[in-house]
């Protein structure tokens, strides 16, 4: 009876005999994640070697870091680097603090049902397609239709065409792309503040500070956590800005500045086929991102505590 | 006492303007966030000619139904409805098959793999084998130009199940099932006459999740997919929206010259956006509080 006194082989046999069907429930969602996700992983050796159409994800010649230091050599090299950071940065820097001010206005609106209408409208452009957000984009920033086109030039900028423009590119895309997150982005800052124990409130009243230095001393540290851990993420995503706005804003006016690793790996490697050039572009990408997350958490460790790992 | 109050009122005047401010920004965001939709929305059923000269701001004018006449003789846009449809329903369920029996697993204190396995699933969260691989690997398989590339790759989405995770956590304890199975009741069971009912608010929360991802995927038909009829409602959009291809026979698609043909593309175009986004739109009031729950539940264990 006792399984303490049996051999560690007896005990996982008789661990898996009890815990089978819980095996059976998890080994579907294993096999799928395996396949599509640790698979490829075995083929990031393709960034290595030569693409032998026979041998698919196995590679063929092997070529060493020729792949890299093609990429690192290639002209489109400081281009592609400088669009990608630029392009984060600037989402980062603009986009990160923008759902954090929502949810402290929101946070202040003690009238309740103005509050839930006001978040209903504010998340539902995040349910919108990237296809219909950035169609959305064309037909109002457009310069000869568009109601915002029009609104531009009745403001003296005649000349501006916002779709295709290298200088419009990077503050329509960050900015649409506020638009339409800033909502979504702000309900984990709001559940942080509800749960800020009503005492801290009472505490601030009787020491006579006024709302807006109860914001400052109560809220807003209360977020600070959760601030923490979101920038780690988002600093993990440094050079993933995503494909498919990119992509999809791309026109051949913008592309000097829209032009980022992810649409080029695409082009390289789906369009013409060059497979262990892109492949290696990829795993260049994937790593920068990597490090950026490591730097960051650890900078996060040192000083706050406060880390994903 | 008079000081009191004094002081309590000077601080009452500080609150009113701040309590303005707020007001004031509330409604600015409202109309910021609020106003490109309502605008879609009266210039779908406006007289092309008022909109594209500004006239059309408030107030739908010139009522004229002409882009939504055009959308439903559009056989691309009936096509790509159909296959978006039956990709989201099937991918959906397909999710939730696989999501929920693991979430479930991985949330028994007792299962002594569960530290390991997650530490597997999170991880593909971080690192991946890249864009280049997974496209070979999807050709070795032959899924590249079948319905089943939309549904069978990537369908545990590791979010979502630390989101049921957590929730089986919260809400079914250790000594629930341990009273259950006293009375002889297995895993299989326990999950679904017990858990199963126990947990409707996060099924939900996790289908709406997935269905609006499936509704939303641009990604894997213009990478997998090549052939038209298999093509989802995302693709179409984008060929209609953005390539400008507004007429599927190919007559009046005017190019960037804003001409005569360019104002009827902008109404199909405005049509287009309400129709693809329609369905979301329908059921989002109704659902938003689960939508918020499904953030709220994630957040606890990030």
């Amino acid at each position: 009876m006792s399984s303490r006194t049996h051999k560690p082989a007896n005990r996982a046999l008789s661990e898996l005999r009890r815990d089978y069907q819980l095996w059976l429930m998890v080994l579907p969602a294993i096999a799928v994640v395996f396949l599509f996700n640790y698979v490829p992983m075995y083929g990031i050796q393709l960034a290595f070697r030569d693409f032998d159409f026979s041998k698919g994800l196995t590679g063929g010649e092997w070529r060493g870091l020729h792949y890299f230091s093609q990429f690192i050599h290639s002209y489109q090299f400081g281009d592609l680097m400088k669009n990608t950071f630029f392009i984060s940065l600037a989402t980062i820097v603009l986009g990160f603090p923008a759902p954090i001010l929502l949810a402290l206005i929101l946070n202040q609106v003690k009238w309740v049902r103005a509050k839930k209408f006001l978040q209903t409208i504010v998340y539902m452009p995040h349910f919108i397609s990237i296809v219909v957000m950035v169609g959305l984009l064309n037909v109002l920033l457009s310069p000869n239709t568009g109601i915002v086109g029009h609104l531009i030039s009745s403001i003296g900028h005649t000349d501006l065409n916002l779709l295709a423009s290298t200088r419009s590119f990077v503050p329509v895309f960050v900015l649409s792309d506020i638009w339409q997150h800033v909502g979504w982005n702000s309900i984990i800052y709001l559940a942080a503040l509800s749960t800020v124990d009503p005492s801290l409130y009472d505490a601030a009243k009787m020491d006579g500070a006024n709302k807006w230095k109860t914001m400052l001393h109560v809220d807003i540290p209360a977020l600070v956590p959760t601030i923490i851990i979101l920038f780690i993420l988002s600093m993990g995503n440094v050079l993933s800005t995503g494909f498919e706005k990119v992509f999809l804003m791309q026109n051949s006016l913008n592309l000097p500045v829209s032009e980022v690793i992810s649409t080029y790996v695409y082009k390289i490697g789906i369009v013409s086929n060059q497979f262990s050039y892109s492949a290696a572009i990829g795993l260049f990408n994937t790593f920068i991102n990597f490090v950026f997350l490591y730097t960051m958490n650890w900078i996060a460790k040192r000083n706050s505590d406060i880390s994903l790992w | 006492m008079q000081a009191q109050t004094i002081r309590s009122g000077k601080r009452s005047r500080g609150e009113t303007a701040f309590d303005a401010a707020i007001a004031v920004l509330c409604i600015l965001i409202f109309i910021i966030i609020a106003y490109p939709l309502y605008f879609v929305i009266i210039a779908s059923v406006s007289d092309q000619t008022l909109v594209s000269t500004g006239k059309v701001t408030l107030f739908p004018r010139g009522f004229s139904t002409f882009g939504y006449g055009e959308i439903f003789k559009d056989s691309r846009i009936w096509t790509g409805y159909r296959n978006t449809v039956l990709y989201t329903v099937a991918g959906t369920l397909f999710n939730l098959l696989l999501t929920l029996p693991a979430a479930y697993t991985l949330s028994r204190p007792e299962f002594r793999a569960r530290r390991i396995l997650m530490f597997l699933f999170v991880f593909t969260l971080f690192f991946n084998g890249g864009l280049i691989p997974t496209y070979i690997l999807m050709k070795d398989l032959h899924l590249t130009n079948t319905m089943w590339v939309f549904i069978v790759p990537f369908a545990v989405n590791v979010f979502n199940l630390i989101i049921a995770r957590t929730f089986f956590e919260v809400s079914l304890p250790k000594e629930l099932y341990e009273s259950a199975s006293i009375d002889g009741c297995s895993h299989f069971k326990f999950y679904a006459l017990i858990a199963m009912p126990l947990s409707k608010a996060i099924v939900s929360v996790i289908a709406l999740y997935y269905l609006v991802a499936h509704w939303n995927d641009f990604f894997t038909g213009l990478i997998y997919i090549h052939s038209n009829d298999l093509q989802p409602l995302q693709i179409v959009l984008r060929d209609i929206l953005l390539s400008n291809q507004v007429f599927s026979q190919g007559a009046g698609s005017g190019g960037n010259a804003g001409g005569y043909a360019q104002q009827f593309a902008d109404q199909v175009k405005y049509g287009v956006i309400i129709v693809s986004t329609l369905p979301i739109l329908i059921v989002y009031p109704f659902i938003q509080k689960y939508f918020e729950k499904g953030v709220m539940i994630g957040s606890v264990k990030g």
